[in-house]
């Protein structure tokens, strides 16, 4: 992977100095409901958030958190019905929650690209791996076959492929989990979008691949200046990937600040909770464990949903709602006893 | 060496897979009997009350090799000893006492518990088969056990889809402990749950281990988990080991380049202003190769950022680096 990606569109796509980067992603209360015969399920509960050209943000949470729903609703891909979604999800200057599926379609694939968790199985077995990155970008860009093939190419050299015009012809089966997640990421940065949303894209990979394709995206971010949303149940790659994380509990945000600030100084009892589970490579002894489990959507508990298994919950916890309250810049926590000495 | 023998010993142990790609293959006997190399000669001992960490990604060998131990799978050659007895040939039914003391906990506890049966049930099975006690002493018997792993007595007459992953993995627990065992293998026992969940039932493991003096084998493709719940550690790579060492010493100095490789590859909780995969020379290269058609040399070498001409031509020994430190380098022997 020695060759480099060109800058698309002026020098110094990163977060870093200067005026802050254009958004590029703005949530505003995003909901997701879906019925049932107890009534209407609320698995995503006023999501809001913003992600900035060249940022890195990640959604972090245990299964039945709602950071799969989020990204999904976020990308178009929950039916309605059987879900409901209210908010605003703004990209491109429009609200994608107010477009019809044809509209999307334009947008999906070429403005925001996707990856999943399971790579092989986001391959169509049986077409050349070649031919599904050219139908990709066919879809998008008026240009000639021919050019299109060449492109097809240079996105597996880009992504780290190496013999790409022999690879091109391979089928999915031919491709292990690495390489075919990077087939993906290849035909997700094909007509170079300005967002990549993608859910636990290497959960499925061993760890010595899985550094290869999240330095993928790392490079995407930085030198092509694309804005990611990583959803992801690892907290240690949410701290060597992003530059913001939201913590996700029982389908709420519970907490959001910068990588740097959020493992050091975890303002949530659930992410402190989160972060004292984890075996450390550093250190030894108990683990620190979080009680119970997270609740599910048709028994939530009333006030904050995490007063159950909180260690400080006070009896106003399981009455009052907490709303997600401004710390300090770019930083905010849902819990009522956060902050108070 | 007179010191008593190990609780496990096991001694250059190699499991082939035969490879049937072509049907038409098997018309001709004289054609190239292909293999995968899935264990390929590996020796290891665990003691009384020691966990041995088993690492490795997948297709390493990790997983066979514990099945070997338990004499699921029969060994293509090589060695198995428990508690002084050679155990690698005994028939099914001069097995049993050694399977009452070798038990096992599944990765998925979705999948490895009978959905057909409560949980009393499915704890009471290995009493009454290995004829531990009979009649009301297994009821209090699995009462017992429900509450050393932590489940309240209501959940004997619970079916496993009403419970959670954790606590299907504390009814695997449970069962796995019912015979009473002295090893047991925990074949990523806690990889399928949540990281609240993974940290309840690794600190089970870790208290039992310590009332009940149990030693593990705990196979496990998370160098954070192995980290926290193993004394020693041994590195596997396509069916060989790499690297066994101390816990402490080969985290704090690692000697393969593959261990090394491995550990930097970890996304540990960091500083959130730098990130390992910015920096390019901390990553791995290239894939495993096919553990049909294995190198002649070091298995390692075709990804080895220290690769020698020697390493192509023959396959570098598990010799000792240090006191309790083997590695199978040529970088230092």
């Amino acid at each position: 992977m020695a060759n480099f990606f060109e800058p698309v569109g002026g020098p110094g796509g990163g977060a870093a100095a200067g005026a802050p980067p254009q958004i590029v992603l703005e949530v505003k209360g995003l909901t997701v409901e879906f019925s049932s015969e107890d009534g209407p399920l609320r698995a995503v509960d006023e999501v809001s958030f913003h992600i900035r050209r060249g940022e890195i943000v990640g959604l972090v949470g245990e299964s039945g958190a709602g950071k799969s729903l989020t990204s999904e609703a976020i990308m178009g891909l929950i039916r309605r019905p059987p879900g409901r979604i209210a908010g605003e999800v703004w990209f491109g200057g429009r609200d994608l929650l107010s477009l019809d599926e044809p509209e999307l379609a334009r947008i999906r694939g070429k403005d925001i690209a996707m990856i999943f968790q399971n790579p092989s199985a986001s391959l169509n077995p049986v077409f050349r791996v070649g031919d599904q990155m050219l139908e990709a970008m066919a879809l998008h860009l008026p240009e000639p076959k021919a050019t299109l093939r060449e492109r097809v190419v240079e996105n597996l050299v880009r992504v780290g492929i190496s013999s790409p015009r022999a690879r091109a012809r391979d089928y999915p089966h031919q491709f292990s989990g690495g390489m075919a997640q990077r087939v993906m990421i290849g035909m997700g940065v094909s007509c170079v979008p300005s967002l990549l949303i993608a859910d636990e894209p290497t959960t499925a990979l061993d760890v010595t691949i899985q550094a290869q394709v999240l330095a993928l995206i790392r490079r995407l971010a930085r030198e092509l200046g694309v804005a990611v949303l990583l959803v992801s149940h690892d907290l240690g790659i949410i701290s060597q990937m992003c530059h913001r994380v939201l913590v996700m509990y029982a389908g709420r945000v519970v907490e959001e600040a910068s990588v740097a600030t959020i493992f050091r100084a975890p303002a949530h009892p659930y992410t402190r909770g989160l972060i004292e589970c984890l075996p450390r490579l550093d250190g030894n002894g108990r683990l620190g464990a979080i009680a119970g489990m997270m609740p599910g959507l048709r028994a939530l508990p009333s006030g904050c949903r995490f007063h159950p298994r909180c260690p400080i919950a006070e009896p106003r916890c399981g009455e009052e709602t907490p709303a997600l309250r401004p710390l300090a810049t770019g930083r905010a926590v849902a819990c009522h006893l956060a902050g108070v000495s | 060496m007179t010191a008593p023998s190990p609780l496990l010993e096991v001694r250059d142990l190699v499991k082939h897979f035969p490879v049937r790609a072509n049907p038409l293959a098997a018309l001709w006997p004289a054609a190239i009997r292909r293999v995968v190399h899935a264990v390929d000669g590996v020796s290891f001992a665990i003691e009384a009350g020691e966990t041995l960490g088993l690492v490795g990604e997948s297709g390493c060998g990790k997983t066979t090799t514990g099945r070997l131990v338990l004499r699921a799978i029969e060994p293509t050659r090589g060695r198995i000893v428990f508690e002084g007895q050679d155990i690698t040939e005994l028939s099914a039914r001069q097995l049993l006492p050694f399977r009452r003391k070798v038990q096992i906990v599944f990765q998925d506890p979705y999948s490895s518990l009978n959905p057909r049966m409560t949980v009393g049930r499915m704890v009471a099975e290995p009493i009454r088969v290995h004829r531990i006690a009979e009649g009301a002493e297994v009821e209090a018997r699995v009462g017992a056990l429900l509450d050393m792993v932590g489940l309240s007595p209501e959940y004997r007459d619970r079916y496993p889809h009403e419970l959670s992953g954790g606590q299907r993995q504390r009814v695997g627990i449970a069962r796995a402990l019912a015979a009473g065992p002295r090893l047991v293998v925990a074949d990523e026992a806690v990889s399928a749950l949540d990281v609240s969940v993974r940290a309840q039932i690794l600190n089970l493991l870790v208290d039992l281990r310590e009332r009940l003096g149990l030693a593990y084998l705990f196979v496990s493709h998370d160098l954070g988990v192995i980290r926290f719940v193993s004394h020693r550690v041994a590195v596997m790579y396509l069916g060989k080991l790499a690297e066994v060492a101390p816990t402490g010493e080969l985290f704090k100095q690692p000697l393969h380049p593959y261990t090394q490789a491995l550990l930097a590859a970890i996304p540990a909780v960091g500083d959130g202003e730098t990130s390992i995969f910015d920096d390019p020379t901390r990553l791995l290269e290239g894939e495993l190769p096919n553990p049909i058609d294995l190198p002649r040399g070091c298995r390692f070498a075709s990804r080895c950022p220290h690769r020698m001409a020697r390493c192509d031509e023959a396959e570098p020994a598990l010799r000792e680096a240090a006191p309790g430190h083997a590695v199978a380098c040529y970088l230092y022997s």
